[in-house]
């Protein structure tokens, strides 16, 4: 755990100067206070907002992650010449990553709001906040699996984009054909079945459950919030999001300690 | 003090190490030469753990190192290029690396001092010269006092004055016992520094001793002549080590 500590101490120093990250944590904290300026503190600001933030920081993590590995691969190769564990370094480098990254974001998000004074719904706040910081995670152990996949950097970077398409974009797409195609069967189930499939999906479903809005969100929400209203659906939704990061998470560790570099 | 046995490594359809067995004596500077693709740097990478071999065994000082990790706080190793993190300093990485091996062993800051890197020490490296970054990675090798260190063209991106710096430290250094692992193309730098040559060939080891052994093996007055020989005939050399 001490060099776990050690090894992200310095990736989180050099991810924290990096220029992206600080115009990432730029980004968040001009969008939110130009929302919170047009569509009020209200719950509308949050659902605007969310949209926001399940299109870019899915988008921003696996691309800067995926090139953020694949640069530091020579570095990477001679910490792994020093006396630590492959595992070690992996969980170091994964923290220093998807730490300043979450930084950048709750930072960018929950200033705006504390200036504004915007704090009627607070509970809200905190679930996009945990949102984004998961959908971080998630895309970060994909990125990470992806770089450690992809000896190409190019490749790397075109799988990390069509992974982000097929989250944010092609998914919706996909539900809405399904629920088309199939709207004569009982849907319930199937749409419950995708939105655990998507942690995209999981992120928005998350915080609609809290605000109340999910008719505003198409099918999968309104379905998850019909099976699993109350504490449960956060869990389970919480759960989803945590197996998504795992998931990524373990495969790429298992090609990180295989690997010949 | 190193012991490869009967290693092999092949990466997909292509054979890198076909079953070599090379000594590595404790105080002496040993160079793994050969042509390009010839296994050399593939044989370096296994003895640092980078890359796993497919067969064999390699001890260190009797205790194998597959798998193992504990074994390189023995070891420095300066890479033919190392690229840095961008927003990091050079001093930075010394504590990074200091902060990983702990600092037991001491430090032996003079490359640090002679090669001229303190005004550096606390510049990003994306405002730093390759041959800058180059230095670092030589100081960085000898900061622990390490007892094996092993050097992958060592002097290729250096300045003539900072390769004759580094030449002088490794004689120091094996003079006060440590020992070297050397590859590099510039075989009339080898010949003034190696006291074992071991030639590699398609992954196999065509030569293992003296480099006056070699050059009398061939007939050649120099190493740079007697190794193209080799690779010319190869053949004509009959390995000690084979």
């Amino acid at each position: 755990m001490k060099t776990v500590t050690r090894i992200m101490r310095y990736v989180l120093l050099d991810v924290l100067r990096n220029r992206w990250v600080l115009g990432y944590a730029l980004f968040f904290l001009v969008a939110t206070d130009a929302l919170l300026r047009f569509d009020g503190t209200g719950a509308r600001a949050i659902i605007s907002l969310l949209n926001l933030v399940l299109l870019l920081v899915p988008l921003v993590t696996i691309v800067f992650g995926t090139m953020y590995w694949h640069g530091a691969r020579e570095f990477n190769e001679l910490l792994l010449t020093q006396p630590i564990d492959r595992s070690s370094l992996f969980h170091g480098l994964f923290a220093g990553l998807v730490l300043p990254l979450s930084a950048a974001f709750v930072a960018g998000v929950s200033i705006p709001f504390l200036l504004h004074g915007a704090l009627e719904n607070p509970g809200a706040l905190a679930l996009l906040l945990v949102a984004g910081v998961a959908l971080t995670a998630v895309f970060g152990a994909m990125a990470i699996l992806v770089a450690g996949l992809s000896s190409d950097r190019l490749r790397g970077l075109a799988a990390s984009l069509a992974i982000w398409l097929a989250t944010t974009v092609l998914y919706d797409g996909f539900v809405l054909w399904f629920t088309i195609a199939f709207r004569d069967a009982s849907l319930e189930r199937p749409l419950l079945a995708l939105t655990l499939a998507n942690p995209v999906d999981l992120a928005r479903v998350m915080l609609l459950l809290q605000l109340d809005a999910a008719s505003l969100m198409g099918a999968t929400a309104s379905v998850f919030q019909r099976a699993f209203a109350g504490p449960a659906g956060l869990a389970i939704a919480l759960l989803g999001l945590s197996l998504w990061a795992l998931v990524p998470g373990i495969l790429a560790l298992r090609a990180f300690r295989r690997r010949d570099f | 003090m190193i012991q490869a046995r009967h290693v092999s490594k092949s990466f997909g359809a292509i054979q890198v190490l076909r079953d070599i067995d090379i000594d590595i004596p404790r105080g002496e500077v040993t160079a793994i030469i050969g042509p390009n693709a010839s296994g050399k740097t593939t044989f370096n990478r296994i003895l640092l753990g980078l890359v796993q071999p497919d067969a064999g065994e390699i001890l260190f000082d009797g205790a194998s190192i597959i798998g193992a990790s504990a074994y390189r706080e023995r070891i420095g190793y300066m890479p033919q290029a190392a690229r840095f993190p961008e927003n990091l300093c050079a001093g930075d990485v010394f504590e990074m690396i200091a902060n990983l091996r702990g600092t037991s062993s001491g430090r032996d800051n003079e490359l640090l001092a002679t090669l001229g890197l303190a005004p550096v020490l606390c510049t990003p490296f994306r405002q730093l010269s390759g041959g800058t970054r180059q230095r670092v990675n030589a100081a960085l090798a000898f900061l622990f006092q390490p007892e094996l260190l092993i050097l992958d063209e060592p002097t290729a991106a250096l300045d003539p004055l900072s390769s004759s710096i580094l030449k002088d430290k490794i004689r120091k250094e094996r003079s006060n016992g440590r020992t070297f692992i050397m590859t590099s193309h510039v075989l009339n730098e080898l010949e003034e520094l190696a006291d074992n040559i071991v030639f590699l060939l398609d992954g196999s080891v065509r030569f293992a001793g003296r480099p006056q052994e070699l050059m009398a093996a061939t007939g050649e007055g120099g190493l740079e002549r007697a190794v193209a020989a080799v690779m010319r005939k190869p053949t004509i050399v009959c390995s000690e080590a084979a």
